[in-house]
């Protein structure tokens, strides 16, 4: 799947996560972000990049992880992303669909 | 799927107390809260345990009577090895061990992650009565203390399902 966002062509899975991780920016994590009815703040994009340091770094992502971050709680997290405080963020973030189970 | 085949609410019970069936309970129930779906847990009979203050940081796994029981590496576990004195504890400390590093929480963080998303959890009633407890015996946030017929009530709705952990 293809789309073009903020003038870039970019491909993204079926389930509408980013394939290329390296082609996120800050301007395409606002667009998705339209879509899930979300105007971004600063702690979003901080979630955003804690999520996408953790990714790089190979760590595989939980809700606790970002709870134990320092940016938000758990609580703050849902507020943040409500409905899919992990698979909304990712999506957000340019990283795979999440696979941890917690 | 279309959006009004999807599950939207799911009530669990835990009826049993020992570490994997409440983890079995927890992992469905924080699940099924990260996927935005309503979430209601239900504790009776020896799932009590999971939030009563006094034991729910005590949970243990069964050493005697667990046939899926293994040592380390493999091989059966002896079931006269798991009578002696402590090799329960030690065994429990272990499995607690193991799912931290798999960033699972304990009990109690677990249910304050449940909640931090809107799940809620609740007692059984007669369960409560059998065992003598209170509600001030509970975990803080415990939400009520429910009877067969009122648990049945708050699980209808539409796209919803009762889960027996």
């Amino acid at each position: 799947m293809e789309k073009t966002i903020s003038g870039q062509n970019l491909s993204f899975s079926e389930d509408g996560y980013m394939t290329d991780f390296s082609a996120w920016t800050e301007d395409i994590a606002k667009e998705l972000a339209k879509e899930e009815n979300i105007e971004l703040t600063d702690k979003h994009m901080e979630v955003l990049k804690f999520l996408r340091k953790k990714h790089e770094a190979g760590d595989s992502l939980s809700i606790r992880s970002v709870g134990k971050s320092g940016i938000v709680d758990i609580k703050g997290l849902y507020q943040l992303f409500p409905g899919g405080p992990l698979k909304i963020s990712s999506k957000l973030a340019g990283i795979p669909k999440p696979t941890s189970c917690v | 799927m279309s959006d009004n085949n999807k599950l939207k609410k799911v009530s669990i019970i835990c009826s049993k107390g020992n570490l994997e069936d409440v983890y079995a309970a927890l992992v469905m129930a924080n699940g099924a809260v990260m996927e935005g779906m309503e979430a209601k847990l239900f504790f009776t009979f020896f799932g009590l345990d999971a939030i009563t203050k006094k034991r729910m940081k005590k949970l243990h796994t069964a050493t005697v009577g667990n046939p899926a029981m293994r040592m380390p590496g493999g091989l059966p576990f002896p079931t006269l090895l798991g009578t002696i004195p402590g090799v329960e504890a030690g065994v429990s400390a272990m499995m607690r061990k193991q799912m931290d590093d798999l960033d699972i929480p304990p009990v109690v963080e677990f249910l304050e992650m449940i909640t931090a998303g809107g799940g809620e959890i609740f007692a059984c009633k007669l369960a409560m009565d059998m065992f003598k407890l209170k509600k001030e015996d509970l975990w803080d946030d415990v939400s009520a203390v429910l009877t067969v017929g009122e648990f049945y009530e708050m699980s209808g709705g539409e796209n919803s399902q009762i889960i027996f952990a």
